[in-house]
């Protein structure tokens, strides 16, 4: 089968072949260079980084930049907050995504049109940011941790994805022998459904947590605290508006050495926030590919 | 003729009646034996009505003069006159055009970018080199927003960034690049496209892979060259996808986004990167000008679902595919 194919092949098939080789290895090395150049630069002594030594490895290896995020307080303290309203939220949200896609995807569910029409309409409208962080501030949860969960307890498109799951892949028969073995609604839910589910479960987890833990804006507009900053708010005060608070530099006395470990900072800070997600990604890759194919599905 | 027709409209009627009331006797029974599931919906309805519906029900404050003493409903009502200050103000046209430059530049460019990049990748035979490149190309769309500008600004800077470097070695000027108006609208777009392309891909991937494979044998038989093929049978075979993700653009391009742009925008190169999005949240949050950016607000999303309408229309009209 391959000789004949390979036989057929003309000329200009082959050049063409050629080219989306050499099209997908550019594309390939657009994509890996920065990441690997972050990661190099990381791992760089400061003189290095701030001279341009750093090309594609590690010049001069150090864990300067390293040592001085973990001891930086403002960093931890985002971590373990950025962690707390992931994992609440993640629950909070997967909870309440069941709770509303699971009975609208039984057809003896009366209302579940009403239902639909109510959460698609929120998709293609909105009051706008000023009425919506009026909502939270008259709901007293302004400068709160449960301003960086409630708002955000459901996401509409989740509960379509989850809905069509549920609608697809559980067997109506079953909800009907149960019913008559005198199950419960919520008895079959727990018992039958969500075990059967649980590769859905698995994509609502992962995209709601990758969302939490990337989220910034709720943050911005609804924080003032510094103790409740989570770690994407710390790292702009330190990233883009370039401030560090003078506990971060106590052992440079040097102008010099302070700026060039102000720069390494950069580097490493930004694969201490991005490893947790992209370490754990080649694992759940297919659980996001199916929750965009399930989303992509009609109706 | 005209008895007749009433004498069959008033039969349907009379059986029209019959059968709802036969329904709702059953609709009661139903809701009765699964109260369970209605319990379940409570709290999710709940949190619609709060954070998406009471928010639009504050939208009206763009027809006040809201002030927090008085609450929403019992601010002064202006009618229009937010809107019209807008309309008039300086920034208005520099608004708008910042908006649709970027807008439209970001569709040029990330629409088709993730079509080509499936289409390439379905040329490709080595199944490794398949999956390999897509998990490298799918890995930038966990970057957050914060990491993904910062590392615009590394890479820019004149000081640390690899664009530097590169530029000297071809002996070319570098440049504070976040500092150059005319240069925002593209480090916008083609960053977004580094960002998304792999993500974007997956839906074409699965429109490619649902092509019926008898059309590629009778093409193989009819001696089609591989850019024929592509041309003749991929390119229609992803279109209904593409379509629907079309429409799905248009009626969001007024909406830029705002976490990334806020983020990239420095005192040089506001006169490019001011959009709608920052403008509202400026004035309305930081300036606590709050009926002012309601009315900037509600006029973007008007104009969206004007365009989102329309397209949809229009893809109706042209083609098979469209959301409703």
């Amino acid at each position: 089968m391959a000789r004949s194919n390979a036989i057929r092949e003309s000329f200009g098939d082959k050049l063409f072949l050629t080219a989306i080789y050499a099209f997908l290895a550019l594309i390939l090395l657009a994509v890996l260079y920065p990441l690997l150049y972050i990661l190099s630069s990381s791992f760089s002594s400061p003189q290095a980084v701030i001279s341009g030594r750093v090309w594609l490895f590690p010049v001069d290896f150090s864990l300067a930049g390293y040592k001085a995020i973990f001891s930086n307080p403002q960093v931890m303290t985002g971590y373990g907050n950025s962690l707390f309203y992931t994992v609440f939220g993640v629950l909070i949200n997967v909870c309440m995504t069941v709770m509303l896609a699971y009975p609208i995807s039984r057809t003896t569910f009366y209302g579940r049109h009403v239902i639909m029409i109510i959460m698609v309409v929120t998709m293609m409208f909105s009051g706008g940011l000023i009425p919506y962080y009026l909502t939270v501030k008259n709901l007293g949860l302004l400068d709160t941790r449960w301003s960086m969960l409630l708002p955000g307890a459901l996401a509409v498109w989740q509960v379509i994805i989850a809905r069509t799951f549920f609608q697809s892949s559980i067997p109506k028969e079953l909800g009907e022998a149960a019913e008559l073995d005198g199950c419960s609604d919520l008895g079959f839910l727990w018992r039958v459904v969500l075990p059967l589910s649980k590769p859905i479960l698995a994509v609502l987890v992962l995209m709601y947590a990758v969302g939490h833990w990337n989220a910034y804006f709720e943050a911005l507009i609804f924080l003032k605290s510094q103790n409740l900053f989570p770690l994407q708010i710390v790292l702009r005060n330190i990233l883009i508006l370039n401030s560090i608070d003078s506990s971060m530099m106590v052992d440079a006395n040097k102008m010099a050495a302070m700026q060039g470990l102000r720069d390494l900072l950069k580097f490493s800070l930004i694969v201490v926030a991005t490893v947790p997600v992209l370490a754990i990604y080649p694992f759940v890759q297919k659980y996001f590919v199916q929750g965009i194919l399930i989303g992509s599905l009609k109706g | 003729m005209p008895s007749s027709t009433g004498v069959i409209e008033r039969e349907k009627s009379q059986a029209r009646l019959s059968g709802t009331s036969l329904l709702l006797r059953d609709r009661g029974k139903r809701v009765k034996r699964h109260w369970q599931l209605y319990l379940l919906v409570v709290l999710p309805i709940a949190y619609l009505f709060i954070f998406k519906y009471v928010p639009m029900y504050g939208a009206q404050i763009a027809f006040r003069d809201f002030s927090p003493v008085r609450g929403i409903t019992g601010s002064e009502w202006v009618g229009l006159d937010n809107f019209i200050t807008f309309f008039k103000s300086p920034n208005f046209w520099m608004l708008i055009k910042n908006t649709l430059i970027i807008s439209i530049y970001s569709l040029i460019v990330g629409f088709p970018a993730p079509i080509i990049l499936a289409l390439a990748l379905n040329e490709v035979r080595s199944m490794r080199f398949k999956r390999f490149v897509q998990m490298v190309t799918f890995a930038p769309y966990f970057i957050s927003t914060i990491v993904m500008v910062s590392m615009i600004i590394l890479f820019l800077s004149p000081r640390l960034g690899f664009v530097d470097h590169i530029l000297k070695l071809f002996g070319m000027e570098s440049a504070n690049f976040m500092g150059i108006p005319s240069y925002f609208s593209s480090i916008f777009v083609w960053s977004n496209v580094w960002q998304g392309i792999g993500y974007g891909a997956v839906i074409y991937l699965a429109a490619l892979s649902g092509i019926n494979t008898d059309l590629y044998e009778a093409a193989r038989v009819d001696g089609a060259s591989r850019i024929q093929k592509v041309w003749h049978i991929d390119i229609p075979g992803i279109m209904p996808a593409a379509i629907i993700l079309l429409i799905l653009n248009v009626g969001q391009i007024m909406n830029v986004g705002f976490e990334k742009i806020y983020l990239m925008q420095n005192p040089l190169n506001t006169s490019t990167s001011e959009v709608i999005s920052t403008y509202v949240y400026k004035i309305g949050l930081l300036g606590a000008n709050f009926s002012f950016s309601a009315a900037v607000d509600l006029f973007n999303s008007v104009i969206n679902l004007i365009l989102l309408l329309s397209v949809n229309y229009f893809a109706r009209r042209v083609s098979d595919s469209s959301l409703w």
